[in-house]
């Protein structure tokens, strides 16, 4: 090639995304020239996804430019979902990204190209180039689809975006993987490093770039931060006020639920935190199932759940607003087991107005609401039936500030009534809310908060690997 | 209600393509035979909405949920029907008590294999049905016993002007209306066919909700072979076989959506009668066996490109 | 993970073996060439339709039309083929593309593939209905001879089930685009995230299902020297059950054509061996069905077994 060799590849002006009403990226200027090794950090829904979307294509940016002066060859992304092919072996799957590999005969390259591309990052990883996929570990995936990231694949990788790719492998291996960036950088490669260690990033990174609210609120180089700077860049200070009101709760009574190392007592907001991702989910999930049935429904169940991934847990597509709001609380108010429609409607209506559902009438159907009172119908199934345990998975994504206030108010009014909240979210300001906080990382409970405790700076803390990956 | 509104229910396009059918087949005798025309039309068409309502019940179960043992269990609850029968009068309850005994029994094996095996449904009604096929086999012997006088008369009699056989094929069809729009089962069928994960998590109890859809679906099955083997005067062991193709195509284009969550017992109806009555129209305008099928299954097919199409987002 | 949970070939193997062994026991005479294309003869139209449905199962869909197009095709042989080759050859192309079609429509309309291919099941039956309204024709003369030859060592019909499981192995298994045809079984967002345009792939995979239906068609024309509208109705079910026998699975594109070739002619064994057993042929049908709920079965325990491992 002939252009200049320290050209960037790609540089990023003004870019932002929306979505709708939010605004995932808010104008980004970046610019990763060949040698550099970005460090992105930042909180939940700063914009490191939509920042990366935008650079491997998935996205084009709702304003702004991205550019690459070279062109977008070479510009590899390893995704943080697990993306290969579980059918097909590890040789099969470097083919589906190299249409290169044609051919009687493809195998022998693929197999080549793949084994050196393993040894290259990872030196005595073990992995055969004719396993499948689903006969490996979760490690020894993420393993391949990391070298098929730096693999030539009939060019060279110019540009490697690692989302997170340290969250599935051991200690040792994850070393072997940023030595391999170090060497790739110093060969002149370029890799933006996404991680939530944050020993790795001083370790990798020749600069750290901090988002928040989808803009870059700090980059310098690696030398210029503290590890606590770095976590005071990416938070900001707790309101005080909802500490206070946290303080200002009675004691509350007897532990009415206890399972995946979560306990929780009578009256009691207890709070599950860390990054998105490391199993608090799950954990909750889990827990609801374990407290109802696949076969039986009572008339008076012991837990209820609210649903934050509303399309793929809460909303009932078809329904009206009304059948979405009475769908947990129909064996009680039933007679001989047909739905009871008048106090159903009555029901309905209180809580529309209660939670404040905005619409004309109930009968309208669910998705004729905006996201944020689809989520007060989730909340108003919820609180309308009696159950003592209320189980909340990230409800507030896509609320609006007002609607939090109010349904904050609410989930206090019903806790002092004796109700049992588990509050799982990715906002460190509605987890400063709560009683007792549970921290998760890499699917483990890192660490318990209670009252004074829970600070932001605590649960960050708890949620960034502080100490130097060793 | 406006007319647009009316319009734009699915069920009514199916009764609308009956009508059409029905009065392209009388165009052609200039309005002659119109009353046996309809009396046929709901004497056929009872066997297929029965067996259409259990199947929509299935399917409203969403993707993948469907019960491919229909004709098997329709032969084997008929043939074990009539076997216990025997042609002695009185019997009839008798025979109707085994012929549901069967169609319980289907049903929960097929939903065993199904819920224990994690066999997908498909696979499992299709293997389970090969064994009905052969108890039916092993216990009819090849002889066709006639059903007693008084269950024969029934089956082919009328009541007010109606076939009885569309009387039973209506009273179910006003049952499952009822249990679907109206009773909690019914909701909670419906809430499982749009998202059973969400279902699941509003805390209703889907794998019940699943076994009763796969046990009903069986009964039903049962019931119209019964009523189908005392119709036409004793059980053929290939008494069903058309009922399989039949029960799916009456359910989709009876308006049910296919991607679950949405059933439609009026529009079974109407394609139950909608299938037999395009069969007679293009029989009376000469057209062969050929022509029919091709015209069946390309309706079948635009219709679900319709349907398709017109769903949000698609 | 257990061994037979790795190496998914080694129970429709062992099945085969066994049902073999045990024929041969009861009936030793069939341990001749003889007796071999006896037992297999009717394997190699089976083991085709098998595969046209693997093609399909491997991109995650299924086909209630194979039967009614098996049937179609051996129509169209028996006639046009037979009578005027050129127009027979064109006709038989034309299905294999609309086969190519229904795949992209499917896709791109994110239409049910059981609802659509059960509409066409009807479309094929009508259509040989019209080409034969009565059952009739005659094969072609050198299908005749090819399917009736007498190869040295080995029967026509052993020689025909290595020669279809080699090719489509080299095909669906060694063969680049096999491989991506599989990974849109096994991720397809994957796939199209590589820049793939899984339409075009989809409809590449029904075209093959197409194209191994028409060579079923002809086959069994070759074998029954005349046709009839219904001829293949029942190869539906026993595709559908073969490549579940010969170690497929209905999602994640896991197929083998070796096994699937295995799990038809183990189909088609089962039927002799039942009939040599002296059951009753009341329980013959019946019979496929306990096995393959016996096979699903062992699968299932299996699997538990090497996820407990």
């Amino acid at each position: 090639m002939t252009q200049n060799a320290n050209a960037p590849v790609v540089t990023l002006t003004e870019a932002a995304k929306h979505f709708g009403a939010v605004r995932a990226l808010d104008g980004v200027d970046l610019s990763v020239a060949p040698g550099d090794c970005v460090g992105l950090v930042g909180h939940n829904g700063a914009g490191k996804s939509t920042l990366v979307n935008l650079i491997n294509g998935s996205f084009a940016p709702s304003s702004g430019q991205v550019a690459f002066p070279g062109g977008a060859a070479g510009v590899r992304s390893v995704f943080q979902e697990l993306s290969l092919c579980p059918n097909l072996t590890v040789a099969e799957n470097l083919r589906i990204s190299h249409p290169g590999l044609k051919g009687p005969g493809w195998r022998r390259p693929a197999r080549a190209e793949i084994c050196a591309a393993l040894d290259a990052v990872f030196p005595g990883h073990g992995i055969a180039a004719d396993a499948e996929v689903d006969t490996l570990s979760i490690a020894e995936r993420q393993m391949v689809e990391i070298a098929i990231g730096f693999a030539p694949r009939g060019g060279q990788a110019r540009l490697v975006i690692l989302d997170e790719p340290t969250s599935a492998l051991d200690a040792g291996i994850a070393d072997q993987l940023l030595a391999h960036v170090k060497r790739f950088c110093a060969q002149g490669g370029a890799v933006i490093f996404i991680s939530h260690m944050l020993g790795e990033i001083f370790e990798v990174a020749t600069r750290i770039v901090v988002l928040k609210d989808g803009r870059i609120v700090a980059e310098r180089p690696a030398a210029g931060f503290t590890r606590q700077g770095l976590v005071d860049a990416m938070g900001h200070v707790a309101t005080e006020e909802a500490a206070r009101e946290a303080e200002s709760r009675p004691p509350p009574g007897a532990v009415v639920i206890a399972a995946e190392g979560i306990e929780a007592r009578r009256g009691e907001i207890v709070g599950l935190s860390g990054l998105a991702g490391h199993g608090q989910a799950a954990a909750l999930a889990r827990l609801y199932l374990s407290q109802s049935s696949d076969w039986r429904a009572g008339r008076a169940p012991r837990a209820v759940f609210v649903a934050g991934d509303r399309p793929r847990d809460g909303v009932l597509p078809l329904w009206s607003i009304l059948r979405n709001i009475t769908a947990s609380i129909l064996p009680r108010d039933a007679r001989r087991g047909m739905v009871d429609r008048d106090r159903e409607r009555t029901v309905a209506e209180e809580w529309k107005r209660r939670i404040g559902i905005r619409t004309d009438d109930l009968s309208n159907p669910i998705l004729s609401l905006s996201g944020g009172n689809q989520q007060k119908v989730l909340f108003a199934r919820a609180l309308a039936s009696d159950a003592p345990v209320v189980v909340m998975d990230d409800p507030m994504r896509g609320v609006d500030v007002g609607t939090k206030q109010d349904v904050y108010a609410m989930i206090r009014a019903e806790a002092a009534a004796g109700r049992t909240f588990l509050w799982y979210s990715t906002e460190t300001e509605e987890v400063c809310q709560c009683d007792r906080v549970f921290v998760f990382r890499n699917h483990a409970i890192s660490a318990e908060l209670a009252g004074d405790q829970i600070t932001e700076e605590r649960i960050l803390q708890a949620s960034f690997e502080m100490q130097e990956a060793s | 209600m406006t007319l647009l509104q009316r319009l734009s229910r699915p069920w009514i396009w199916a009764w609308l393509a009956a009508a059409l059918a029905f009065a392209a087949t009388l165009g052609l005798t200039s309005g002659r035979g119109a009353g046996e025309l309809a009396y046929a039309a709901l004497s056929f068409g009872a066997f297929a909405a029965i067996v259409g309502m259990g199947q929509m019940l299935v399917i409203t179960l969403g993707p993948g949920n469907v019960d491919l043992s229909i004709p098997a269990t329709m032969t084997l609850a008929a043939t074990l029907a009539l076997k216990v029968m025997s042609t002695d009068p009185g019997t009839a309850l008798l025979g109707l008590g085994v012929a549901l005994a069967v169609g319980l029994g289907t049903g929960l094996a097929n939903f065993a294999l199904i819920f224990l095996l994690r066999l997908p449904p498909i696979i499992a009604t299709l293997a389970a049905s090969l064994i009905y096929q052969s108890l039916a086999i092993w216990s009819n012997r090849g002889l066709r016993i006639k059903p007693p006088p008084g269950l024969a008369d029934f089956a082919t009699g009328r009541f007010l002007g109606l076939p009885n056989v569309a009387w039973v094929g209506l009273a179910l069809a006003l049952i499952v209306w009822v249990v679907l729009e109206r009773s909690v089962w019914g909701r909670w069928l419906l809430a499982a066919g749009q998202n059973l994960r969400a279902a699941r998590l509003a805390g209703m109890p889907v794998e019940a909700v699943r076994a009763a859809a796969y046990v009903t679906v069986a009964v039903f099955a049962a019931l119209a072979g019964y009523l189908l083997a005392s119709f036409s005067g004793g059980a053929a062991l290939n008494m069903g076989q058309e009922y399989l193709l039949m029960s799916i195509a009456v359910v989709v284009i009876g308006g049910t959506s296919i991607a679950g969550g949405n059933s439609n017992v009026p529009g079974v109806w109407g394609a139950a009668l909608f299938m037999f009555l395009v069969v007679s129209m293009l029989n009376s305008y000469g057209a062969g066996a050929g022509v029919r099928n091709v015209l069946t299954g390309t309706i079948i097919i635009a219709i679900v490109i319709a349907a398709s199409t017109r769903r949000p987002g698609a | 993970m257990s061994f037979l949970a790795r190496h998914r070939i080694v129970l429709p193997v062992v099945s085969l073996a066994v049902l073999l062994a045990l024929t041969f026991w009861m009936q030793p005479r069939a341990m001749s060439y003889f007796g071999l294309n006896l037992l297999f003869n009717l394997a190699v139209p089976i083991a085709l339709a098998t595969i046209a449905q693997m093609m399909i199962i491997m991109v995650n869909d299924i086909d209630l039309s194979v039967g009614a197009f098996v049937s179609l095709v051996a129509c169209v042989t028996a006639t046009f083929l037979n009578d005027a080759p050129l127009l027979g050859l064109l006709i038989l192309a034309a299905l294999i593309l609309s086969y190519a079609a229904m795949g992209a429509v499917i896709h791109a309309l994110a239409l049910p593939a059981i609802v659509v291919t059960l509409g066409m099941s009807f479309v094929w039956g009508g259509l040989a209905l019209f080409i034969l309204p009565t059952p009739g024709g005659a094969a072609p003369g050198w299908l005749r001879t090819l399917m009736t030859v007498k190869p040295p060592v080995m029967p026509m019909a052993v020689v025909a089930a290595i020669l279809i499981a080699a090719v489509t192995h080299l095909l669906v298994i060694r063969s680049g685009i096999g491989t991506v045809l599989r990974g849109v079984g096994g991720n397809s967002r994957s796939v199209a995230r590589a820049g793939w345009n899984v339409t075009a792939l989809k409809a590449l995979a029904y075209g093959l299902a197409g194209l191994f239906g028409v060579l079923a068609g002809m086959a069994l024309v070759g074998l029954t020297t005349s046709a009839d509208a219904n001829i293949a109705l029942r190869y539906t079910l026993l595709s559908i059950a073969g490549v579940i026998l010969g170690g497929g699975e209905f999602t994640g594109g896991k197929v083998s054509p070796t096994g699937a070739v295995i799990g038809a002619l183990t189909l088609t064994l089962a039927a002799s061996f039942l009939s040599f057993m002296r059951l009753s042929p009341d329980w013959q049908i019946g019979a496929q069905g306990a096995i393959l709920i016996l096979v699903l079965t062992a699968r299932l325990v299996f699997a538990r077994r090497g996820g407990a491992a």
